[in-house]
């Protein structure tokens, strides 16, 4: 371990997945294939200790994610107390549960932002990614936010099937309001790992789509602040992701695992902390699975000797993971990894001829939508 | 960006007053020992001098008030230059509104 990962700071970032329950079926979704299996969800009660003790010990960007969150009835009370404590309070959801009385409820409770998730531009795609009918309802929530004077933060997760209508999603931005949007290329990760064949787009399909919003960014005649995530597949070096584990970023998971990114509960080997047992202090600084990855010592060759190693942390341990089956290996991504060609062979796989433009993709593998009875048919 | 005309359109000089933008939040964060710019996912650390001219732009006092406080608070005399160079930056990142 370096000397700077010898004291650990703060978990700056705190996401709380509330619920893995959602009224969205979305293909991409990172949560965890074998989320039935889970425990049950955390008491009011767990939340608000979990909320505090993290504030204490310098938490201050609270995330409320999920599942959706807005499915938890105590939702209120949990954004209120973190309010109390000085949080800065950011909901991520799908707008589905999101009515007037409970946006001026969580309003007054103190919440700080919203980022409302779309599926993509129309109501066809939109309903169809989601498996739900869910855009015009979604319209209405944006018109809410706008109404209740939040800052507009727009995510919509792109990949083969929606990212050729990157001008139009960006056009149904501007026509809410939107301030902030959230072009996010999928990563691979829980059902979208499973569905990823059919969810990679092709290069030439993620330049069209950079170059539209370069496009769209030069002719927009207000602020708008366009994050396009480029897909780290189509990189040659891997993402600073969570810019190291255990160096800002803390999880909780609906049943109280204590992680130190969403997905790292994968990660074989490791002692990953309830927070029914422990003190988030616990979890932060004294468990194998927040220590494990802290510094350089984990760090197998290339990364080891490698002078970038202090930028990207060797990129993601669940992608190296999943892919090479070893969390310590470079991630792929990275052209420098003896396994880089796993990364430029799922690439080159996607350079097929596309799909008409019609909501069910004429391909021979099924999507798999994220639903209670898919889990359990994965994880019998 | 450029489009907006907001900050652009107007001067920084003694009677500007400077508010922080509605869509950050300023706040001392202990842990840190810092001062913090809190916003949709994100948080910029601030150093000292930014922290202490930010903390003052409660959007009544004017940059000549603010300056005369950093003087008086730092034994210092000569702030006006780094404070409305601090602000232009400021201004252009869009963590404050000049109200006048």
């Amino acid at each position: 371990m370096n000397a700077q990962a010898k004291v650990p700071g703060p978990p700056l970032w705190l996401l709380l997945e509330l619920t893995y329950r959602c009224p969205l079926h979305c293909v991409f979704c990172y949560n965890p294939t074998d989320f039935t299996r889970t425990g049950p969800e955390l008491s009011t009660e767990d939340w608000l200790r979990v909320v505090r003790e993290a504030r204490a010990l310098g938490a201050v960007q609270l995330g409320l994610s999920g599942g959706e969150p807005l499915v938890r009835d105590d939702l209120e009370l949990i954004v209120a107390e973190a309010h109390r404590l000085g949080f800065y309070i950011n909901l991520i959801t799908s707008g589905v549960g999101l009515n007037e009385t409970r946006i001026a409820a969580l309003k007054a409770a103190g919440l700080d932002h919203i980022q409302l998730s779309f599926q993509d531009s129309s109501k066809q795609m939109n309903d169809f990614l989601s498996s739900t009918r869910t855009f015009e309802l979604k319209s209405k929530v944006a018109a809410l936010i706008k109404q209740y004077d939040y800052p507009m933060v727009l995510n919509v997760v792109l990949h083969r099937l929606n990212i050729d209508h990157v001008e139009e999603i960006l056009n149904m931005a501007d026509r809410l309001g939107a301030e902030y949007v959230e072009l996010a290329n999928t990563q691979y990760y829980g059902w979208a790992w499973h569905n990823r064949d059919q969810l990679m787009p092709s290069r030439a399909q993620v330049e069209r789509a950079e170059a539209a919003t370069k496009r769209f960014r030069e002719r927009i005649g207000r602020p708008m602040q366009i994050y396009f995530v480029v897909p780290d597949y189509f990189e040659r070096r891997p993402k600073p992701c969570m810019n190291g584990l255990g160096s800002i970023f803390l999880t909780v998971t609906p049943d109280g695992t204590a992680l130190p990114c969403h997905a790292a509960r994968m990660l074989p080997g490791l002692e990953f902390p309830n927070v029914r047992d422990t003190s988030v202090k616990h979890a932060w600084f004294d468990s194998s699975g927040f220590n494990h990855f802290r510094g350089d010592d984990w760090m197998k060759e290339p990364c080891r000797s490698c002078p970038e190693k202090a930028r990207d942390f060797g990129g993601c341990r669940c992608q190296a993971f999943l892919m090479t089956g070893d969390a310590a290996n470079a991630d792929p991504v990275c052209d420098l990894s003896p396994h880089h060609h796993l990364v430029t062979e799922a690439v080159a796989a996607a350079e097929r001829p596309r799909p008409a433009e019609e909501p069910r993709p004429a391909e021979e593998k099924p999507l798999v939508f994220r639903t209670p009875a898919n889990s359990a048919t994965l994880f019998p | 960006m450029s489009a907006d005309p907001s900050n652009d359109a107007k001067p920084i000089n003694g009677e500007s007053i400077p508010a922080i933008d509605r869509r950050f939040r300023l706040q001392w964060e202990a842990a840190q020992n810092a001062h913090v710019l809190l916003y949709p996912e994100g948080m910029i650390k601030l150093n000292t001098s930014a922290g202490e001219i930010l903390k003052r732009c409660d959007g009544k006092a004017t940059l000549a008030d603010i300056t005369a406080s950093l003087e008086q608070s730092f034994g210092a005399t000569g702030l006006s230059g780094d404070v409305f160079a601090f602000i232009a930056m400021a201004a252009e990142k869009k963590w404050i509104t000049l109200l006048s």
